[in-house]
């Protein structure tokens, strides 16, 4: 017998999924309400019975192993030195890493900003800045400033190897809980995400979790090892790549639109054209972003400020309701589910706004230069177009009955003919909201992760005419 | 070891004369830090700041150079790059014109040091040399 328990803390439900991994198949899923102001494990238990329920017996379980986004998942400030280079690199390792990026910082910093650092409890600070060999002056003066205002939260320096033997006297001087990585940008527009990112993991493992109480439940539980963002891009990467004989389905994007933020993770080369000039900063082969402002419940007030004001009353008019009364009802009421189908509609149209404007920030455009050489394609950013498949994941999407027109969204260039958004692809959906536990499966079994993820993640509903048309 | 930013400015794609650059300096013992085609002065000064370069060596061949350097020295001096050294050359104004002019545009525009067609790079690298030492 080979059960395992895979669990997600996230910011509102504690969603349980139960496997067997010899027969890759899924016993049961289950979920709850998160209580990690109380005792975290008040909502597992609860969650926990009602898993039993469902099947019918109390079972045993081999392992159990958690990702976590609660109390607020992990809240990182990047900093750097330019903000298109090294200031780059550092969001996009702390994105890839799982986190929440709420700072950003470029050059020298001043103490308004590390104020910000204190104010928005964050937990984990990437410094970054120079290229090997490069500016180490920004990085030291940096680092001597956290200190002198006795910034104790931990640090991953990850900028210019020549400022390493500076940093850590720095560290050192001050007392400060520092960790140094490789340079995320060891030569211009070159990323190098691995060695800051399993760094950030493990301090999230070692001491971020005890900090937020959810430490508490690792009695109950064998651990907790991931964010959990970082636990679906694992999901979407062996999903992609496939493992060993078993193929996987090729270059993917995982749309994920949650209460607070809309997350869009593309596995795929940033080009496979040889006819264009890249331009900027190298893109990951596996990228998550993450927009904070879009989201169907904390954050849907973003979604109406990033409309203007004609916009608004076209809403208004053409669809007879009152969009930002709604959008504030939403904000006010996060557990807010939809009565009647006017709700219905809204959060569909909420939805479908998330998922084409976190396309909009996340995809790769290309521009026609014009040369005496003639015609010449210059791209900045990932190119999405033969992507194969587009797979929607998150509560609004799974439960929408129009959940087609929420996924066109990423493909629709109406306003953007230069973006390079999904050309043509098949439309998948996690009906059964396992990706962050397959993530965490990823870790032990692959094999079974992927087998059951092929099962499970499928064909959408909807009438075919919907989705022929 | 000195460091040198290089790559050709504007919607300009000549690839050839750059690799030649950047193979010529790196042998000369510099760090050579080469931004390719079809760069902005943003690139440049972007790249000069995260690699604490001592020089930029900007590269355009196809006649529109003294538009696509206009306001360099000034963005340079915004970012903190003061003393930078600003090198340019190639086929840097449209037709044929009396290059001591044209010198003397690029000279008010903030460049150090300006090159006529047909220079080779290793007469630049005498200047090279005496500007940023052996």
């Amino acid at each position: 017998m080979a059960n395992y328990l895979l669990i997600d803390f996230g910011s509102t439900f504690t969603k349980l999924c139960a496997v067997n991994t010899e027969e890759y198949s899924i016993i049961g899923t289950s979920s709850d309400f998160t209580t990690v102001e109380t005792d975290i494990n008040e909502g597992y238990q609860k969650a926990l019975e009602k898993l039993f329920d469902k099947i019918g017996k109390q079972i045993n379980f081999e392992q159990v192993i958690a990702c976590s986004s609660a109390a607020g998942g992990l809240k990182m400030a990047a900093i750097g030195l330019v903000k298109e280079l090294t200031v780059e690199a550092a969001k996009r390792v702390c994105l890839g890493a799982g986190a929440k990026v709420d700072l950003v910082f470029s050059h020298h910093l001043n103490k308004n900003e590390v104020q910000q650092i204190i104010d928005k409890k964050i937990d984990i600070i990437l410094l970054a800045g120079g290229s090997d060999g490069g500016n180490s002056e920004s990085v030291i003066y940096n680092a001597n400033l956290l200190g002198e205002l006795g910034i104790n939260i931990p640090i991953v320096f990850a900028g210019n190897k020549s400022a390493q033997d500076d940093i850590q006297d720095i560290f050192n001087k001050y007392n400060m809980n520092g960790h140094i990585c490789e340079n995320v940008m060891p030569s211009i527009n070159v990323l190098n995400i691995n060695d800051a990112r399993e760094k950030i993991r493990e301090i999230f493992l070692k001491q971020i979790i005890a900090a937020k109480g959810i430490k508490k439940i690792e009695q109950q539980i064998n651990k907790v090892i991931l964010p959990t963002p970082s636990a679906v891009l694992e999901a979407a990467k062996l999903l992609s790549e496939g493992y060993l004989e078993e193929d996987g389905l090729g270059e993917i994007v995982v749309v994920d639109i949650g209460g607070a933020t809309t997350d869009m993770y593309s596995i795929c080369e940033s080009t496979k054209r040889s006819d264009v000039i890249v331009q900027g900063l190298e893109e990951p082969f596996a990228k998550r972003t993450v927009e904070g402002d879009l989201g169907m419940r904390y954050s849907a007030p973003g979604i109406v400020k990033s409309l203007s004001e004609r916009e608004i009353k076209f809403i208004n008019k053409d669809k007879g309701i009152d969009i930002v009364n709604e959008v504030n009802r939403r904000y006010s009421n996060v557990k807010l589910l939809p009565e009647n189908s006017q709700d219905e509609f809204i959060d569909q149209f909420l939805a479908e706004m998330c998922a084409y404007r976190a396309m909009h920030r996340h995809v790769g455009r290309i521009q026609e230069v014009l040369t005496p050489m003639g015609k010449v394609y210059n791209q900045v950013g990932k190119d999405l177009s033969d992507v194969n498949y587009v797979i929607g994941t998150g509560g609004v999407i799974i439960k929408s009955n129009h959940q087609y027109e929420i996924l066109r969204q990423t493909t629709n260039i109406l306003h953007n003919p230069q973006e390079l958004r999904p050309n043509d692809p098949n439309f998948l959906i996690d009906h059964d909201y396992i990706m962050a536990a397959m993530g965490l499966l990823s870790k032990i079994e692959p094999m079974a992760a992927l087998k059951i993820m092929k099962k499970h993640i499928c064909q959408i509903r909807g009438n075919q005419d919907e989705i022929t048309k | 070891m000195k460091t040198i930013v290089i790559g050709v400015i504007g919607a300009d794609v000549h690839a050839v004369g750059n690799k030649i650059i950047e193979y010529t300096l790196t042998k000369s013992g510099y760090n050579v830090v080469n931004i390719g085609v079809l760069s902005s002065q943003e690139d440049f000064i972007n790249a000069a700041i995260e690699t604490n370069a001592d020089m930029i060596m900007v590269s355009s061949l196809y006649g529109h150079g003294e538009i696509d350097c206009r306001g360099m020295r000034d963005k340079c001096i915004e970012s903190g790059l003061d003393k930078i050294l600003l090198y340019v050359g190639g086929n840097i104004v449209v037709g044929k014109q009396d290059f001591t002019e044209v010198k003397n545009r690029f000279i008010e525009m903030g460049f150090n040091r300006i090159y006529p067609p047909g220079i080779s790079i290793d007469e630049a690298l005498k200047d090279i040399k005496t500007d940023l030492g052996e």
